[in-house]
């Protein structure tokens, strides 16, 4: 129950966090993304907040050794550079310079109803459905699945 | 709106550290959002039950926001369907195959100094820079939304 608790709070700071800094504006995320035009460069600013309180509390947390609430912590399982990776960020980059919206606040601006916003939602959740269509029948194939990696307790 | 917010989005993302930190001292888990809502298919019942939580909470916030002040949520006007969908396409694959967005690799993986996070932002970065470059100042297309 805790833990579904933190969960919940967890979700309700992140959102909030996301409207304060800006995030959840299209237009001034690709100001930042925007170089070499009128540049804003806030966003910068909004993950060297993240970054900075994320260092602290990750590495105190890695000390400790196990997280207050649950038996492990959920990391990764893959460590390398691979061209899935690097594929993956290249397609997700290019959305996100074209929209201007990265997962986490389309989600929260979607509860204005505005139609793009909507739109942008439910386009991402059928991206993400092809991808999984793609990864069963590459799996199905070779017989031996991609390692799905998060869920590996360390 | 589209000028310099030093205080606000410092503070912003100070709170989007304290969300992470929460979610990784007290559960274990990284907070990708990606992962959280694109995984739920695939999950046990007890790994989906928290990912809805957590989503839940997500859209409190947001009617949280916009209860207290609309203007901090996305307009309209700031895209078109078209570009929604086309854009949408790309983030909800990409994020997928590259495991991760600017949330769980940006903000988390970088603070774990995961090589694998600080390749794939360093990338979305240079890919999300470069689109905006090409249709903003090659086909100078969209440039005046502000």
């Amino acid at each position: 129950m805790i833990r579904l608790a933190v969960s919940y709070l967890s979700g309700v700071l992140f959102a909030i966090g996301l409207g304060i800094s800006g995030m959840t504006h299209p237009s001034k995320v690709l100001a930042f993304l925007d170089f070499t035009g009128a540049w804003d460069p806030s966003l910068a600013l909004v993950m060297a907040g993240g970054l900075l309180v994320n260092f602290v509390f990750f590495r105190l947390a890695r000390r400790r050794g196990a997280p207050l609430f649950a038996p492990a912590f959920a990391l990764p399982a893959a460590h390398f550079v691979d061209a899935s990776l690097v594929g993956g960020a290249c397609l997700f980059g290019i959305g996100w310079g074209l929209g201007g919206f990265c997962p986490g606040p389309a989600l929260v601006s979607a509860v204005t109803g505005e139609t793009p916003v909507l739109a942008f939602v439910g386009s991402m959740l059928l991206g993400m459905t092809v991808f999984d269509a793609f990864e069963k029948r590459a799996s199905s194939k070779t017989l031996e699945a991609r390692p799905r990696p998060g869920l590996e307790p360390r | 709106m589209n000028h310099f917010t030093p205080v606000a989005s410092s503070l912003g993302g100070l709170l989007l550290g304290v969300a992470c930190s929460l979610l990784f001292v007290a559960n274990g888990r990284i907070l990708g959002i990606s992962g959280i809502l694109g995984e739920i298919p695939w999950v046990t019942a007890d790994e989906r039950t928290w990912r809805l939580v957590f989503l839940a909470g997500l859209l409190t916030g947001g009617f949280a926001l916009r209860l207290v002040d609309r203007s901090t949520l996305a307009f309209a006007s700031e895209q078109t369907a078209a570009v929604a969908i086309v854009s949408g396409l790309l983030v909800g694959f990409g994020t997928r195959l590259g495991n991760g967005c600017t949330s769980g690799h940006g903000l988390c993986g970088i603070a774990r100094l995961s090589k694998r996070s600080i390749v794939a932002t360093g990338v979305f970065m240079a890919t999300g820079a470069a689109t905006v470059f090409v249709v903003r100042h090659v086909f100078h297309l969209g440039g005046g939304v502000s």
